[in-house]
């Protein structure tokens, strides 16, 4: 046996026990700053600490304290799986929070969707004027990738 | 391991509060996906810590399939939310 066995017991301990504690303040930080954050987008850069770091800390202190190898894998596939469908989410939350002005512009620092949405609402306006004239009137009404009605955010 | 499970069970209480009050008060229906989006993240943490401190796996298919298909939900009220203000910068 493995004289120092105990104390690498006791030092896997411990690891596991302070990522435990530091998964669950991600929670807690998470917590505070949807309760204390302005607007929709700084409360969608508080939620994203536990869905992502707080999982990993968690999962390796499983990991950690299981001590078989076989289980990191499954571990890896939860985690892989989270870090791959919470972008997804967060892309839809926040540009439907930005099409339905859940943001302070003042608070930006960069702006880049804003070009994008003047232009196809330009587009959109055009369209309109033509077929109110009544020219083209078979014209197939342009299908707006980035249009300005509330469902295609 | 007694004394992590105390400390991690009161700060995950408190997270958990606090999304169920942005849940209750948050001025749109986006506040509300987001933050029980976070609520279902305090759960699989509290999951974890379960199989963490009883050292079994009895959670983890639980916790893939969150992990799977947790976003749905989001997604699906993203899609369909309308924009019914009359001005910006209310929330």
């Amino acid at each position: 046996m493995n004289p120092d066995a105990s104390a690498v017991d006791a030092l896997t301990d411990t690891v596991s026990a302070v990522f435990m504690v530091v998964g669950a303040l991600m929670s807690l930080a998470a917590a505070v700053g949807l309760l204390r954050f302005p607007d929709l987008m700084s409360r969608m850069h508080a939620a994203t600490k536990p869905q992502v770091l707080g999982l990993f800390l968690l999962l390796a202190a499983v990991g950690l304290q299981l001590r078989t190898w076989w289980v990191w894998p499954a571990l890896f596939v939860a985690w892989i799986f989270q870090v791959l469908t919470v972008p997804v989410s967060a892309h839809m939350v926040g540009r439907a929070g930005y099409r339905t002005k859940h943001l302070h512009k003042e608070l930006l620092t960069a702006d880049e969707l804003e070009a994008v949405v003047l232009k196809s609402a330009d587009k959109k306006a055009a369209d309109l004027r033509a077929k109110g004239n009544g020219r083209m009137p078979g014209e197939k009404r342009k299908t707006d990738d980035d249009g300005g009605s509330s469902v295609s955010v | 391991m007694e004394i992590v499970l105390t400390m991690t069970a009161v700060i995950l209480s408190l997270a958990a509060a606090g999304a169920i009050v942005r849940i209750a008060v948050g001025p749109s229906l986006l506040d509300r996906v987001l933050a029980s989006d976070v609520l279902l993240a305090i759960i699989g943490a509290a999951l974890c810590i379960d199989m963490a401190v009883n050292r079994h796996l009895n959670n983890l298919m639980l916790l893939v399939a969150l992990s799977i298909i947790g976003f749905i939900g989001s997604v699906t009220v993203a899609r369909f939310v309308a924009d019914r203000r009359e001005q910006p910068n209310e929330s």
